[in-house]
């Protein structure tokens, strides 16, 4: 503890000091990210996006819109997919994130290569939260009808393909998908 | 950087240890899902000094469906709520609203507490608890409270919460009368959006109605005058258009970005009538499946 001040001097210059160098509480989480245990110091006002994209060179999520609307920062948090815009770094002490980097880490997924064959990405922005949306989709609802891929996707927005392309390549896809089991 | 503004955080074990937390740093903040409070934290509209996140509390956890009575815990998301079994099989109405929130990833964190503490005046959940009758349970440095929720929501925004209390569940009981329900929102687009007009309606199978408005008002209405009328008379043209006819004395909604006061107040009506009727053929074992867009 610094020593009180003696007159209103030190007392402005301490004041001075403590705008200057704030302290500012560091919070160490452990986490596992795309398999692999991490441990990083963030800050509580950190969101997960935020520690993902900065501090730890995840890019594939993306900041859109901030709100959870547009689903650009689209991760997968133990089982579930969440807008990580919307989620405190401080909170996923303990737990499980995936990217399309921990899911792409032998090449591209065959969802992924549909996505290349039905040109379901223009300028790409949306393209990760479409990727882990949809294979999130497909884990629980492996052979899903048209409105159930698009009610799935509708946390996705995109502005340049108009989707179709997107929901031709999820539909693809499960259909090759099918024919090979 | 998202959030500018810095506040502490901590993560209760206990209910217990979560009260002491928001009685020692008097202005502080819940966290369950986020949704609602991280979005806020962004746009300043709230400052708190401190964030009790409430995920680490277990008691929280869990649907049950005891003596008749649901409890729905304050860390329930909308995706629990549309995996329960006890939902599907005695509150396909609930399950149906959890349905039309948002979209996956938000339903997947978002909780049923958290949305009516926002009290927002487009909050999809409110309509469907108030023609359950609903009670919100309470906690704070005094103790535990009840409220019912046609006391709960006070304006856009304001609620009956106290300072230092957080809520822990809500409970419904099953009425004892066969019934049948449908929820209807409407929104700009299918797909993920706040409603521009929603309405919740029950249909007991001894000629009463129950039914509530949301996103029409500051607050959901239950709309007693318009139960009144219905209760005790058979389903008929006539009476629906009696009913419709109420609907402007209940409701008044406003013109904002999503939409006029003309058409909110318009499609009220049509959205009352579709929804009475599926609830009516719903009561006799038919009508659209719990889920169907009936908008």
């Amino acid at each position: 503890m610094p020593p009180a001040a003696k007159n209103l001097f030190e007392k402005r210059f301490l004041d001075l000091q403590k705008l200057l160098f704030k302290e500012i509480k560091m919070y160490e989480i452990t986490f596992t990210l795309n398999g692999e245990k991490r441990i990083v110091g963030v800050q509580s006002n950190e969101t997960l996006l935020d520690v993902l994209r900065y501090k730890l060179g995840i890019t594939s999520p993306k900041s859109g819109c901030e709100r959870g609307d547009c689903g650009t920062c689209t991760v997968k948090l133990n089982s579930q997919i969440v807008k990580s815009c919307l989620i405190l770094a401080v909170e996923v002490n303990g737990q499980e994130v995936l990217t399309i980097e921990g899911l792409m880490k032998e090449g591209f997924t065959p969802l992924q290569e549909a996505f290349l064959e039905h040109n379901s990405f223009q300028c790409g922005y949306c393209t990760p939260g479409m990727v882990i949306t949809a294979e999130a989709l497909l884990e629980t609802n492996p052979n899903p009808t048209d409105e159930e891929i698009k009610e799935g996707l509708s946390g996705n927005l995109c502005r340049c393909t108009g989707y179709i392309p997107i929901i031709e390549a999820i539909k693809d896809h499960v259909k090759k998908r099918g024919a090979e089991q | 950087m998202a959030i500018v503004q810095e506040f502490k955080y901590f993560k209760p074990k206990s209910i217990k240890e979560a009260v002491s937390l928001l009685s020692q740093h008097k202005n502080s903040a819940v966290l369950a899902g986020g949704t609602d409070l991280v979005c806020n934290l962004k746009d300043e509209i709230v400052s708190p000094k401190a964030v009790v996140d409430i995920k680490g509390i277990s008691s929280l956890n869990g649907i049950t469906f005891k003596g008749k009575r649901l409890k729905i815990g304050a860390l329930v998301t909308f995706s629990d709520l549309i995996k329960s079994e006890i939902i599907k099989g005695h509150f396909p109405l609930i399950g149906e609203m959890a349905r039309a929130v948002a979209s996956v990833a938000i339903r997947n964190r978002a909780t049923v507490v958290g949305n009516i503490c926002s009290a927002v005046p487009c909050m999809d959940s409110a309509p469907v608890l108030s023609v359950y009758d609903a009670e919100i349970n309470l906690i704070g440095p005094e103790g535990e409270r009840r409220i019912p929720i046609s006391q709960w929501f006070k304006g856009n925004r304001k609620t009956s919460i106290k300072k230092l209390e957080m809520v822990t569940s809500i409970t419904i009981i099953l009425p004892a009368q066969t019934h049948a329900g449908c929820f209807v929102k409407l929104g700009r687009y299918a797909g993920e959006d706040l409603a521009q007009a929603n309405l919740a309606v029950l249909v007991f199978s001894n000629h009463q109605y129950r039914l509530a408005f949301g996103s029409v008002a500051a607050v959901p209405i239950r709309a007693k005058r318009i139960e009144k009328a219905l209760n005790g008379n058979p389903l008929e043209k006539k009476l629906i258009k009696t009913a419709q006819e109420l609907i402007p004395q209940e409701i008044s909604p406003i013109t904002d970005i999503r939409a006029s006061k003309e058409y909110r107040m318009h499609m009220c009506k049509i959205m009352f009538e579709r929804a009475v009727k599926a609830a009516a053929e719903r009561l006799e074992g038919a009508g659209p499946g719990y889920g169907t867009a009936l908008i």
